[in-house]
């Protein structure tokens, strides 16, 4: 394959800071990768680990969630809650096999556009580098014997 | 056996322990209306049918199969596609069948290192020629198969259409009868069916509304497993620190695995709306933790989060302990850099 293998990020920006910081590195022209699909959330508290899953699922090759730094959240502590989450989440993850870099969380205030900006340049490069993901093709057909239709009888 | 105008009714076990079988003869001496309005088709716990029988069956000559366990095998996959073409109403009773169960806890890893566990490498087993099944064998006598063993477990929805589905770990008792009810009222009065699809056998709320065990402010410093602790007699284990799937389990049960002190397994599946219980429940787990406020130093709350996080020795079997096969990933992926044990 000649064309670089682009990854497909979701991300999860909550309103108040995140958000934000997105539209002020598109304000201040801040050149960084295009691969992180923004979805607006109230609050990176609102981020229910359903959501990474079934992005993963139907074919993000990561997941990154944005929210305020811990003290500055706008409904005091809802980014601690998505830092809870987070932590549980990362070792089931890794339980499932699915590689640490591909589900991030950075925090980014409102006047951080540069430090957002490095995360999403930062995470495309470690999810390039891994490789897609495609859960549905690979994991679910493959190894997985998903989508058969007759039993493989060479196998054990 | 003589056609004698009786509905006809079927159950099966696939990749199952057999405890669903004991359940529905749990439902004690209303097994004899059971006996008295239905005429068993095949039942191979209890009765002497074998599959040829089931061949010569026409379409659809079953009216209510229930069947039981996961699709783990060439067999059991076989097995449920000629049940449900001979089945009028196919009904997905209990957790493996409904959801993979315990035997879908096998998507966490590879066929072949269950194979390694189950027939190689465990104290209790004795097998110096390192024996495992193979699909074919030859002897003198001409070529033996067994089934073939898949690497995924399914539920058996991913399989074949189901009509109804019954959750539990089995059913409990109460819950099966006024299925059976539903559809003994069905077949001899006429009454109608719950739609297609549905659900039968659970309630629409969390197992917690059923649990009399009293709650507080929940905030918690560290998990315990169940041999960790003695819990406080009518307070609410997850307050004590012992995982209970409670708020993340659809309610039916009546809630009887707390009440004697064990956490709610789950094995009654998601609420409605839910798609991944596992993820639900991490997401309860999480809010309940209660280490960490605003004013720390992001890398204390870290920390200090991740203590408590690492009293949960085992969160995808714990979390999906009924419901890896019906989760959002349905397996673990053994390609990638993870670990996936």
């Amino acid at each position: 394959m000649s064309e670089q293998f682009e990854p497909v990020i979701v991300g999860f920006l909550c309103n108040w800071c995140s958000y934000r910081a997105a539209d002020l590195a598109g304000t201040a022209r801040l050149h960084y990768a295009p691969n992180m699909r923004a979805i607006r959330v109230m609050c990176s508290g609102r981020v229910d680990p359903q959501f990474v899953l079934k992005a993963l699922k139907e074919g993000a090759d990561g997941v990154l969630i944005a929210g305020c730094h811990p003290g500055e959240c706008h409904y005091v502590e809802g980014n601690i809650k998505a830092l809870r989450r987070f932590i549980l989440l990362k070792r089931m993850l890794a339980q499932l096999g699915v590689e640490e870099e591909r589900v991030q969380l950075v925090w980014a205030s409102a006047s951080e556009g540069k430090i957002l900006a490095e995360a999403v340049d930062k995470m495309t490069e470690q999810v390039r580098a891994l490789g897609p993901l495609r859960w549905q093709e690979t994991v679910l057909s493959g190894n997985g014997q998903w989508v058969e239709a007759t039993p493989v009888l060479e196998e054990v | 056996m003589g056609d004698n105008g009786k509905p006809k009714l079927a159950m099966y076990w696939a990749a199952s322990c057999g405890g669903c079988e004991i359940s529905v003869l749990n439902i004690h001496e209303h097994i004899l209306t059971v006996d008295s309005v239905f005429d068993v088709a095949f039942f191979p716990c209890i009765a002497d049918f074998k599959i040829e029988h089931v061949n010569n069956y026409n379409d659809g000559y079953i009216d209510v199969c229930l069947f039981n366990g996961a699709i783990r095998t060439s067999e059991n996959e076989e097995m449920a596609r000629l049940l449900r073409q001979k089945s009028k109403v196919l009904v997905a009773y209990g957790s493996c069948a409904y959801e993979g169960c315990i035997p879908a806890l096998s998507n966490l890893t590879t066929k072949e290192a269950t194979f390694n566990t189950v027939y190689l490498d465990n104290p209790s087993i004795d097998n110096p020629d390192g024996t495992i099944p193979q699909p074919t064998y030859q002897v003198p006598e001409g070529e033996l198969d067994i089934p073939v063993f898949y690497n995924t477990v399914k539920s058996l929805d991913q399989v074949v259409d189901v009509d109804y589905t019954i959750p539990g770990c089995p059913p409990e008792p109460p819950q099966i009868w006024a299925v059976l009810q539903v559809v003994v009222a069905a077949l001899t009065e006429g009454a109608e069916l719950p739609p297609p699809g549905s659900i039968v056998g659970a309630r629409t709320v969390a197992v917690c509304e059923e649990c009399p065990l009293e709650i507080h402010e929940k905030s918690i410093e560290r998990f315990y497993r169940p041999y960790e602790i003695n819990p406080e007699p009518g307070l609410c284990l997850l307050e004590q620190g012992l995982v209970c799937m409670g708020p993340a389990t659809a309610a039916g049960c009546g809630a009887l695995c707390p009440q004697v002190g064990m956490g709610c397994r789950g094995c009654y599946g998601p609420l409605p709306g839910v798609e991944d219980q596992g993820a639900k429940m991490l997401s309860a787990i999480a809010s309940v933790i209660g280490a960490g406020d605003p004013t720390m130093e992001e890398d204390e709350l870290e920390r200090k989060i991740e203590a408590v996080v690492d009293t949960i020795p085992d969160p995808a079997g714990t979390f999906y302990r009924f419901s890896m096969a019906h989760s959002l990933l349905h397996r673990a992926n053994l390609n990638g850099n993870g670990k996936g044990v």
